[in-house]
């Protein structure tokens, strides 16, 4: 089964295309923050490049965030459009496991960390274990200090990944034990959703399309106006 | 890679998508004029606590709602995704992250099905309302577009040909209906609110300022807004319906008197109401009474083809279509996009 990964989560776009025989296609883009406009083009370009028709593919996945939210909503949108058109199934996958992922292979407690604007982050905790990882904590909010903060709380050795993490790096400098991801882990990877998907579709844990939709963790600034007001 | 468009072929179905405000719409429509089905879902109930349109609120919902309205639009035509020839969606002017979501999900629908994506211009769609329902209307015609994000009055000399006769200089039509139903605590949104209470006051009760009524095509209804809010306070017990009443009464009849005028100065052949402000009922009755005395042919579009919906988009995408080909892919959302230069 032949699978599209649609990443918008971060400032980065990217798309893949693989299956049982790994990743066939990819392509990633992390300047200039046009999701709408990149998102299409460079569909159609990995389809064009690897021989695909864009009718082969059997499910799509997409990484529905937290991250930004205009950027996850066109992910998301789009994703949702092509399976739809296509009649096939979706797999929704986190923006913070794509990045644990990507550093499966070390030991240390690895800590997620997306930049959420606004002076704080989108985090989470993984331990690695056979064949990935495993996320240990809930997917949280908090500014560069509250995560500073248990990290200091915890024992273990800790590797940071993610943009939020290189960005608040003057945050965690002074921690020993604490040591960051290079830089080319930085975004979420269309290939990894598309690896992460695989053994999920083989097992055929699909989601239903429509309840899929980005992970905010932040209300609209309206609504919680509204409710402070209304008490 | 993809062949010379050559113009789509009669009977060429096109699916409208329109995500530009508060409203989720998908439609079908056969050679741009006959509309197989147009759904709307309104999210009006979600933003009506907060008394106005809030950006985020609306492009979370459009961002649920894209896909059950697109597939309901199918359902209703009758048709499958394989059966469509283009996909057109509203690219501007709007709120931005509501128009990313129609756009993005309109080029995937396109690229996965393996035809043309059009960009359509929002306010061009609303022109485009008025012939989808009255295709003999005559060029040159002109439109009073009246909505909560605009208020002008456009020319419309032949398709893809427009010329801006006058526009609101401050405020939108529709946006002083939902401030002043505001103030008065009619609710939201105001167009309707304020409708109905007008039924039960009296007209003539005030004698609210019509702001440059006798002066060129442009609009201007902040003066009004606040000229109500005076009266309120010095006179505590006014009447709300009256002052309902008195407050429709001089927005129509601004309106009126200069879709008129417009009409007359580019010896316009037809005059049609556009805009989710055109549903309002004094409105309707004094445009049609008006162009009965100027003889020229006045049209109003049924309510659910002046208010946003996507069977106007699809219509407008068809002639963009046919007249200039595809849009490219990587075709974005312009927030400001204008159909005019001044
Ligand atoms: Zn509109």
């Amino acid at each position: 089964m032949l699978i599209l990964g649609v990443e918008t989560a971060t400032e980065q776009v990217g798309c893949a295309i693989g299956g049982h025989e790994g990743v066939l296609a990819s392509a990633h883009c992390a300047r200039g923050r046009r999701h709408a406009e990149n998102l299409t083009p460079q569909i159609e370009f990995i389809c064009h490049q690897a021989g695909i028709e864009l009718s082969d593919i059997g499910l799509v996945a997409v990484d529905v965030g937290p991250g930004l939210f205009t950027g996850l909503r066109v992910g998301v949108s789009a994703a949702k459009a092509i399976a739809f058109a296509l009649s096939v199934p979706m797999i929704a996958v986190c923006s913070l496991d794509l990045l644990a992922f990507t550093v499966r292979y070390s030991p240390r407690l690895i800590v997620a960390a997306i930049d959420a604007r606004r002076g704080e982050l989108y985090y989470a905790f993984y331990r690695q274990v056979p064949g990935g990882v495993q996320r240990i904590s809930e997917q949280l909010l908090g500014t560069p200090d509250d995560l500073a903060s248990e990290l200091l709380a915890t024992n273990d050795e800790v590797l940071l990944v993610g943009d939020g993490a290189r960005r608040y790096s003057e945050v965690f400098e002074g921690l020993a034990r604490v040591e960051h991801a290079e830089i080319g882990n930085s975004y979420p990877s269309a290939s990894s959703l598309v690896q992460l998907a695989h053994p999920r579709a083989m097992r055929e844990e699909f989601e239903q399309p429509e309840a899929i939709g980005p992970i905010y963790l932040r209300r609209p600034d309206a609504e919680i106006n509204w409710s402070t007001r209304n008490g | 890679m993809r062949e010379p468009f050559e113009g789509l072929p009669e009977g060429s179905l096109v699916l409208g998508i329109e995500t530009s405000c508060d409203e989720t719409a998908a439609s079908v429509v056969r050679d741009g004029t006959e509309i197989l089905s147009s759904v709307v879902s309104s999210q009006v109930d979600l933003h009506a606590r907060y008394g106005g349109v809030v950006p985020e609120v609306a492009s979370r919902a459009h961002t649920e709602l894209l896909v059950p309205v697109t597939a309901q639009a199918l359902v209703e035509a009758g048709v499958a995704g394989k059966d469509i020839a283009a996909v057109a969606a509203t690219t501007g002017p709007g709120l931005v992250g509501a128009l990313l979501v129609g756009v993005s999900a309109a080029k995937a629908l396109a690229l996965t099905w393996g035809v043309p994506f059009v960009s359509v211009n929002h306010l061009e769609a609303h022109l485009y309302a008025a012939l989808l329902e009255e295709p003999d209307l005559e060029f040159p015609l002109v439109v009073l577009l009246v909505s909560g994000g605009h208020t002008m009055l456009v020319e419309m000399t032949d398709h893809g040909e427009y010329r801006l006769l006058g526009e609101t200089l401050d405020d939108a039509a529709g946006e002083a209906f939902d401030k002043v139903a505001r103030f008065l605590g009619l609710g939201y949104p105001g167009g309707p609110a304020i409708d109905t209470a007008a039924l039960s006051g009296d007209p003539t009760a005030i004698r609210f300022p019509r702001a440059m009524i006798d002066d060129g095509l442009d609009f201007s209804f902040s003066g009004l807004k606040t000229a109500v809010v005076n009266h309120v306070r010095a006179n505590p017990d006014a009447a709300t319906e009256d002052v309902a009443a008195s407050f429709q009464a001089a927005v129509v009849d601004v309106l009126v008197a200069k879709s008129r005028r417009a009409a007359v100065q580019s010896g316009a052949k037809a005059l049609a109401l556009g805009g989710g402000v055109a549903a309002n009922t004094l409105l309707r009755e004094q445009f049609l009474g008006g162009c009965a005395d100027d003889r020229i042919q006045g049209f109003l579009p049924s309510r659910s083809m002046c208010t946003d919906n996507a069977a106007m988009i699809a219509s407008a995408g068809w002639y963009r279509l046919q007249r200039l080909g595809p849009s490219s892919l990587d075709t974005g959302a312009d927030p400001r996009d204008r159909l005019f230069q001044r």
